[in-house]
Parts: C-alpha cells; sequence; structure tokens
C-alpha cells in the first residue's frame, strides 16, 4: 500500500496534460531531427500512465530526452540508443519491442493467427461447398 | 474432445492469469541490475563539492545506497525511518541528491538530521538515469562485491526493511 | 436524508432484480404462466428504483451534499452546475450506478418492445438480464457504495479532474455505456436459447436490431471519446491504443462481427453455433474491459483510481457469468450443426470472412493488451506493447477486410454467377484503384505504398457502397426499391470508407511543428502563417490561464484567430492544456501552448491535421447505417 502511495505521490509531481518541448536546441540537420523526433515518440515515459517522452512533461522525460539527444550528437545508432535506454529501465521503456526471444511472438503472432484463421476458413468453405444448396427459407432479400 | 469445450478452456486458463495480475502493481517496474555489477559513477559530495564519492566507496561491504530529493514527499515520509536505521544497524547508507539544489539538500539534511555516510550531488539526474531510477525515493542494496541486489521503490519503512532487505542481507552476510 | 433513500432503493431494486431473476427462469422450465410474467412488473419496478437511486446521487451533487463521500472527492462548491451533474458519472461508484441504470432500461425496453417473441423464450432472456443485474447491484452496494457518508462532512470537495471538466465528459460515458450494456441483451438471447435448447431463423430476427442499436451507440461513444481525447489531452492524437480504449473497441470490432454473422443465421440459418458464440463474446468483452479499468490491474490515464478488492469482485462475476455461459455452449452448440451449404462465390462467403478477420483483429488487440501482464507473469520481465505495434498488428486483418467489404455487398447469397458479378464490380475496381492514386497526388502532391492502399481501399469502399443506392434510386419505379436493410448496409459501409480516408490522410500528411516562439514571432506550417500576437492572463469561473493569441494568415489572407491556454484550476492546481482548434470539413489547424521557456519565449506546438473530422463523420455515418437498417420493416412489431 505504501508503496503504492509513494510512486503515486511520486508520479503527482508530473503535470499531466502539457506535453512537453526541450528546452534545448533542436537538432540543426534535419535528417537528425526527424530520427530524434521519431525516437522519442517510441520511448515510454517510465513514471508516467502510457505516454511517451516526447509527450510527457515529466523531469524523467526530459533527462532521458537530453540523454538521447547527447547519445545521438555523439553518433551512436538507434540501435546503440536503445540499448542504452533497455539495459537501464529493462524491455518496458520501448514502445515497440525489440525482436527478441520474448518479444518474437509479439511481431509473428498477427501473421500466425491470419494464417490459422485462413486454415479455418478454408476448413470451413469446403465442408459447405459439399452439401445441397436448399432453397429453404424465403425471407425479405436485398434487391439484386 | 468436444472442439465446442475450446472457448471455456482458455477462459479457464485465462481467469487465474488476470487473478494473478491482480496481485501486482502495474507501476512497479523491476530494476535492471538485480544481480549485476551497480552503475559506476563518481559525484562530488553535497556538503563539500571538492570532496568525491560513488562506486569504489561499495567495495568490500555491504551498502545502502538511497536516491532522494528535498522535493519529494516520500523522501520527506522515510528520513526518520532511515536515521534510525543509521544508528541501530552497521550497514553504511550513501545516498545520492538526485535532481535538487545543493543549498537546499545541505539545509535539510541539517535539519533534519543526517543518516548518510556520504552524499553524493547528482543535480542533473544524470546518475539516476544510469541506475534506472524513475521516481524518488528508491533504496538499494549493494553487496560486498559491488552487485545490486535488492532495489525498493517507495518510502523505506519497518515493514519493508524486515520483509524484503533483512532477508537478503542475512543471506549475504553467510 | 435523501443519501439514505437512494441507498434504500438500491436495496429495494436488488430484491426486484433477483425476483426478475430467478421467478421467470424457474417458470420458463415448468412453463408457469403467472412465474414468467413476473419478469415484466420486476424490470420496470427494478427500474423504476434504480432510477430514483441516480436521481438522489443527481441530488447530491447538485446540492453541495460534501457529507457523501463520493461527491466530497469528486465535486467542488465552485464547479458549474452542469459539472456538477456529469461529475456523478466521473469516478467508479457513480459510473458504476449509471451502467446499473442503463442496464436496467435495456431490459425494461426489452420487456416492453418484443410482443413477438414465444413468451418462455422472453422470461428466460429478462431471466438472464435480471441476474446480469443482480451482479452488478451486489457489487456496487457491497464494494463500491456511492452513498457512503462521510461524517464530519467536508466544508468543500475535491474538485472534479479538471480533465473532466468539459462537455465531452457530459456525452461519452453514457452513450458509451449504452453500447457496452447493450451487448448484454444479445448475451441473454443467447443464454435464453441455449437453457431452452433451441436456437431458429426467429431467434436471429429478434435479436439482430438490439445488437444493431448497442454497436450503434458504441460506434458513436468510441468516436466521441476519441473526439474528446483530441481536443482535450493537448496533443492532437485521436487514438492511443491505451488499455482502456482497447477495452472498448474489443466488443466492437466482436460486435460487428456478430450483427454479420446474424445476417447469415436470419436468412439461412448457418453458423448458428459461431453466433451464440459471438454474442457471448461481445458482452464478455464488455465485462472484461470493465474489469480492466476499475480493478487498478493496467496502467492507464483513463483507468479509474480504485484498488484490488473491487477486481476481484469483478472478476468472480466475470468467471461465473463467463464460464457459465460457455458451459452450457459446450453442452449445446453440437447439436446446433445445420446441414446446408453455399458455393464458394457467394454471400456467406464473405461474411464467414468478415468474421474471421474481425476475430483475428480482436484476438490482437486481446493480445497485446494482456501480453504484458501474461509476459510478466511468466517471467517477471515487463515488455511493453504500445501504438508502434497496434498499428502494425492491426493492419494485418484489417486491409484484407477493407477490400473484401466491397465485393460482398453485391454477392448474392447461396450461389453467386461470376459474369455478372464481375461485369458489375471491374469498372468500380478500376475507377477505385486510379482515383485511389490520384486524388492524393491532385491534392497533396505525392502518394507512397501504403498511402495509396489506404486511398484505394477508401475510393473502392465508398464506390462500392453506393451502388445500390445508386442504382435504386434510377430504378425507382417499379418492384426495385432498395429495403431499409440494404440501405442501412450500404451506409454503415460509406461510414466505414469516410472513416479510412481521413485516417489515411491525417497519418500520411500530418504535419506538427514544435518550436519555441516569442510574441511577435510568426511560424509556417502548410502553407499557413502562425504569428503568436500575445500572451496573457484571462480569468475562467474556476481557473486562472495562460492564453496565447495565434492570428492565422494564409497567403496574406486573414484565417482564424486561435487561443490556446494553459489553465490552472483553483482548487487541484494542476495545468491544464486546452488547445486552439481551427476545424473545417476537411482539415483541422491545432495550436497548443507548451512551457515557459523563459526570456519570453513559449513552446508551441503547431499541426495541421488534412481531413481528421471525417474519422468522427465516419463513424456517425456508420451509426446512422445502423439506425436505418434498423428501421426495416421485417424488424417492426406486428400489426395490433
Amino acid at each position: 500500500m505504501t508503496r503504492r502511495l509513494a510512486i503515486m505521490l511520486a508520479a503527482m509531481l508530473v503535470t499531466v496534460s502539457a506535453f512537453a518541448i526541450d528546452t534545448g536546441k533542436a537538432f540543426d540537420d534535419p535528417v537528425l531531427q526527424a530520427r530524434y523526433e521519431h525516437l522519442i515518440a517510441e520511448v515510454r515515459c517510465v513514471t508516467c500512465q502510457n505516454q511517451n517522452i516526447r509527450d510527457s512533461n515529466a523531469f524523467i522525460a526530459a533527462d532521458l530526452r537530453r540523454e538521447i539527444r547527447r547519445l545521438m550528437s555523439e553518433g551512436k545508432s538507434d540501435a546503440e540508443i536503445k540499448e542504452f535506454l533497455v539495459s537501464r529501465y529493462g524491455d518496458f521503456v520501448l514502445y515497440r519491442p525489440r525482436m527478441s526471444g520474448k518479444t518474437l511472438f509479439l511481431w509473428i503472432a498477427p501473421f500466425a493467427f491470419l494464417l490459422f484463421a485462413a486454415f479455418a476458413f478454408v476448413r470451413v468453405l469446403r465442408h459447405r461447398m459439399m452439401l445441397p444448396i436448399d432453397a429453404e427459407t424465403t425471407k425479405e432479400g436485398e434487391a439484386q | 474432445m468436444n472442439k465446442y469445450l475450446l472457448p471455456l478452456i482458455v477462459i479457464v486458463i485465462l481467469i487465474p492469469v488476470l487473478i494473478l495480475g491482480l496481485q501486482k502493481d502495474p507501476r512497479e517496474l523491476p530494476s535492471q541490475y538485480i544481480g549485476k555489477p551497480a552503475p559506476e559513477f563518481d559525484l562530488p559530495t553535497v556538503q563539500d563539492p571538492e570532496q568525491r564519492m560513488g562506486s569504489a566507496d561499495f567495495r568490500g561491504k555491504i551498502s545502502l545506497v538511497n536516491f532522494w530529493g528535498t522535493w519529494c514527499v516520500g523522501c520527506r515520509a522515510e528520513h526518520n525511518f532511515l536515521l534510525q536505521l543509521s544508528r541501530e544497524q552497521d550497514i553504511p547508507i550513501y545516498s545520492v541528491n538526485y535532481r535538487d539544489q545543493r543549498s537546499k539538500a545541505i539545509s535539510w539534511l541539517a535539519q533534519l538530521g543526517n543518516p548518510y555516510v556520504a552524499t553524493g550531488n547528482d543535480e542533473d539526474g544524470r546518475v539516476g538515469l544510469d541506475w534506472g531510477v524513475y521516481g524518488a525515493p528508491e533504496t538499494f542494496l549493494v553487496n560486498a562485491d559491488g552487485h545490486v541486489m535488492l532495489r525498493y521503490a517507495g518510502p523505506m519503512n519497518p515493514a519493508v526493511w524486515e520483509d524484503q532487505f533483512l532477508p537478503r542481507i542475512a543471506e549475504l552476510k553467510q | 436524508m435523501i443519501p439514505e433513500i437512494g441507498h434504500f432503493a438500491l436495496i429495494l431494486a436488488l430484491s426486484l432484480a433477483l425476483c426478475q431473476g430467478v421467478l421467470p427462469l424457474v417458470g420458463a422450465q415448468r412453463n408457469d404462466t403467472a412465474m414468467m410474467s413476473v419478469a415484466r412488473t420486476a424490470a420496470y419496478g427494478q427500474f423504476l428504483f434504480v432510477a430514483i437511486s441516480f436521481g438522489c446521487l443527481i441530488w447530491a451533487f447538485v446540492h453541495d451534499d460534501f457529507s457523501v463521500l463520493y461527491v466530497a472527492n469528486h465535486s467542488q462548491l465552485s464547479l458549474p452546475i452542469g459539472y456538477k451533474v456529469s461529475a456523478v458519472w466521473s469516478a467508479h461508484e457513480g459510473s458504476l450506478l449509471m451502467w446499473i441504470l442503463i442496464l436496467s432500461g435495456w431490459t425494461v425496453a426489452v420487456a416492453r418492445f418484443s410482443s413477438g417473441v414465444p413468451k418462455v423464450l422472453l422470461a428466460r432472456v429478462l431471466g438472464v438480464l435480471g441476474l446480469l443485474s443482480v451482479g452488478f447491484l451486489l457489487f456496487e452496494l457491497l464494494t463500491s457504495n456511492a452513498f457512503e457518508r462521510l461524517i464530519p462532512a467536508a466544508i468543500d470537495g475535491g474538485d472534479l479532474n479538471p480533465l473532466l471538466q468539459d462537455p465531452g465528459l457530459a456525452i461519452h460515458p453514457p452513450i458509451l455505456y449504452i453500447g457496452y450494456v447493450g451487448f448484454s441483451v444479445a448475451f441473454a438471447y443467447a443464454v435464453a436459447a441455449m437453457i431452452g435448447g433451441d436456437l431458429d431463423q426467429n431467434w436471429a430476427r429478434w435479436m439482430r436490431p438490439w445488437t444493431i442499436v448497442a454497436w450503434m451507440f458504441l460506434t458513436v461513444g468510441i468516436a466521441l471519446g476519441s473526439w474528446w481525447a483530441y481536443y482535450e489531452l493537448g496533443w492532437g492524437g485521436w487514438w492511443f491504443w491505451d488499455a482502456v480504449e482497447n477495452a472498448s473497441f474489443m466488443p466492437w470490432l466482436v460486435g460487428t462481427a456478430l450483427i454479420h454473422s446474424l445476417a447469415v443465421t436470419e436468412r439461412r440459418g448457418l453458423f448458428k453455433s459461431w453466433t451464440l458464440l459471438l454474442s457471448i463474446s461481445a458482452f464478455s468483452l464488455s465485462l472484461l474491459g470493465t474489469f480492466l479499468v476499475r480493478s487498478g490491474i493496467i496502467v492507464s490515464v483513463h483507468a479509474f483510481a480504485t484498488d484490488p478488492t473491487r477486481g476481484y469482485f469483478i472478476l468472480g462475476f466475470l468467471g461465473i457469468v463467463v464460464i457459465g455461459a460457455l458451459a452450457l455452449y459446450a453442452w449445446r452448440a453440437p447439436s446446433l450443426d445445420s446441414e446446408v451449404g453455399f458455393s464458394p462465390l457467394s454471400r456467406e462467403t464473405f461474411l464467414l470472412l468478415n468474421n474471421v478477420l474481425l476475430v483475428v483483429a480482436a484476438t490482437l488487440v486481446l493480445m497485446g493488451t494482456l501480453a504484458p501482464l501474461v509476459v510478466e507473469m511468466i517471467n517477471g520481465g515487463k515488455i511493453s506493447i504500445g501504438p508502434p505495434w497496434f498499428e502494425v498488428a492491426f493492419l494485418v486483418p484489417t486491409i484484407p477486410l477493407v477490400f473484401l467489404l466491397g465485393l460482398g455487398m453485391h454477392t448474392a447469397w447461396r450461389q453467386q454467377s461470376t459474369g455478372p458479378w464481375i461485369r458489375l464490380l471491374r469498372l468500380p475496381v478500376i475507377a477505385a484503384v486510379v482515383l485511389g492514386i490520384v486524388l492524393p497526388l491532385m491534392f497533396y502532391g505525392r502518394v507512397g505504398l501504403l498511402l495509396g492502399v489506404g486511398c484505394t481501399a477508401a475510393a473502392w469502399i465508398v464506390i462500392s457502397s453506393l451502388i445500390q443506392p445508386v442504382r435504386s434510386w434510377r430504378r425507382r419505379k417499379g418492384s426495385a426499391a432498395i429495403t431499409r436493410s440494404a440501405l442501412g448496409m450500404s451506409i454503415a459501409h460509406l461510414g466505414m470508407g469516410f472513416f479510412i480516408i481521413g485516417v489515411t490522410i491525417v497519418s500520411a500528411f500530418g504535419i506538427e511543428s514544435d518550436r519555441a516562439m516569442r510574441p511577435g514571432e510568426t511560424l509556417e506550417v502548410a502553407g499557413f502563417d502562425f504569428e503568436l500576437r500575445e500572451i496573457r492572463q484571462v480569468q475562467g469561473p474556476n481557473y486562472t490561464a495562460i492564453e496565447g493569441v495565434v492570428e492565422v494568415r494564409r497567403d496574406g489572407d486573414f484565417v482564424t484567430t486561435m487561443r490556446p491556454q494553459k489553465r490552472q484550476y483553483l482548487v487541484q492546481r494542476n495545468w491544464m492544456t486546452e488547445a486552439g482548434i481551427y476545424p473545417s470539413w476537411n482539415k483541422d489547424l491545432f495550436v497548443a501552448l507548451g512551457d515557459e521557456l523563459g526570456d519570453g519565449a513559449w513552446s508551441v506546438r503547431i499541426q495541421y491535421k488534412p481531413m481528421i473530422r471525417f474519422i468522427w463523420i465516419g463513424a456517425l455515418v456508420m451509426a446512422l447505417g445502423g439506425l436505418v437498417s434498423v428501421t426495416d420493416r421485417r424488424y417492426q412489431e406486428p400489426a395490433k
């Protein structure tokens, strides 16, 4: 209970809806800036309730943005930056889960489900194709 | 097997999962450093910028590391208990003054008492970020090899100390 | 005194709900008319007392009765009267009471408008609804009593969360709940049919209008929520794949599948057990959504602050309801298979595809919402699943779905001959592909793969939806009049087309600009010049605000003045962003004020949102289509 209270208290120090603008300069290089803006939209603010660090005003979000800017200006790649973040906060800090054993099923799932559904569909269709098409009930129909 | 039992089976599996889920705090983050070496750092102390403290201090003994700030209500709540801990048991409590102002930290410790062996000045929060701190207060248990054994996010209190920290400390002392 | 009346009324409602739940079900088993007829009276009675109770709660808010804990927590003396009323459903206890009221309302509607339905089936339907009411009433009375007293009473309240002090709050939850709760009728029909053991095309015909109406409200409710988030939260987003949003979206997806599955069952007596399963699932997902939002199990900006005790109760209730229904399903479903078929090119095939793809979509959303929980259970690590995953995953089943949509509408039941079908559709297909590529090029200057697919899909759906209405209009004289049902279908699908236009265009061509600005400076976004004229202080009824005055020009011509604000409400003292929005049918201009950066500079977020209104217009048109199809002759009451 107290743990929850503490975390709530810590989180209350965060303003809820004002979004965040960096006090530092944006990158001059538009390519770098675009990469930066894309990246910060995918990093979770770890104290907030489900916001990314681009939109959050929490100080931890500002700190994370600052670190990312620093790493980017040192020439680190996106993968290295993500590794930096994950080694400190865990996979949870990324909104787009990375490919790893744990998260592989997440990325395969849509296609796996679709495939499974396709099989089910074909099975039902083949069964129904074989059955007599009764002219049983005549309901009010659409104009064809 | 009756294929129509499938949905029922799915639900019967799902419900315990949700029950277990209820018992967890969704906002709690596990530390990435459990069992691993504590992140290295070296900071000027709050009281005297000429003096330093850092991860080198943790070698050779079990230590506690507390991240706090004068802006943090929970830190005020736990302060008296930390004072008590510092007096009644022999594990040194180091601390990092996280994202705070040096002058405020000094008067806080002067007014309320100082349970810490040394307090580092992490004004821009970079050390906190390296440790994966996501709020304050947070308390870490570090063993004699400098590895992180435990992290508690929230104000320290007797219950947490007894339930979580003392058993681990006992293990480490063997 | 009034709160006590409210509380007591709820207890009376509970006893009536018990009668309504138990007696008709027993009566149906024994074919005892007297017991079965208790259902209607008990339903009316229950509604009366729940309404009284709800009225008492409203009274307590309007009269600032801070001796009621719930009022003290969520209201404030200086709160405008309208928000005092909407504060009633702003948090857990009150919104739960509203849920109960709406459930009771649906029950009364079913009791009143089911004259063609056999007595035994109707008694069971009302009985099941009664049992559901019992569950929710117990939940309210035992764990979430809105009338709990605060002794001594507070002098003033803790205020309504400023985010909720907004007209959006007044309508979004009630409309959403009407939809959410409305699926209980489909559920009750399913359970009633399973108890009785027979399920036929009539059953589907009786049940379908209720499902469509619930679906309509849910569609509008979700759209309202999205629109509200867009203008209230200040970030310009309209969907965040937040767990609570997903909680309302999953029943919608399954509900849509249900409506289509019911079409097949009604028309041909097929897919009966599948329709049953969907009916059970839609409401189960509603219950699951309630659980997710109110138990504290997930993190969300929308989640009610509440505790695990309530979570256990809902989970227990959810478990009983769903396991019970699925057990019945496992028992009855095997005997429901019918032995008629259809050819590969037929409407049945397309509806089957529709169902399959919608269920895949719903399953993916469910997975994305629950996976973090499950993974944490297995190995303790937390993974995070957010918009980047959802957006990709969701498109996998839905892209095929939208293309198939246009085809299925024009395919005959049982067996469609290929020739006429191709002749009818080939021109529209070609037109859609051409428009899909040409139009974005014309209006926005470029086109890419995803963009082209989206625009083609939208064009295809719009064109395809218009084929039948246009043809029937041209053949006005004679027997080729289009039925309400078919017209409703066309309109609903047209709405979907609009929705896709909105989503595709705003995703591809929307522009966001975050910059530091000083008064007097101008920023150009998407051909519009935004000049920050001044920053000043303003006063509201229960807040003070810093307002930016932004003048917008295009090619030198004045367009509008926008006034984004940062408000500080007097009681809760956190800062809220009120965005300035300039809406029009084909675009929104969106300006929000961020932080003061010092030195007179402020951070300003300017957004250009082309076609974003079509997202919500599309949803409204979809709902309209539902309304039109419900008025079809075959669902009307038989002449008295």
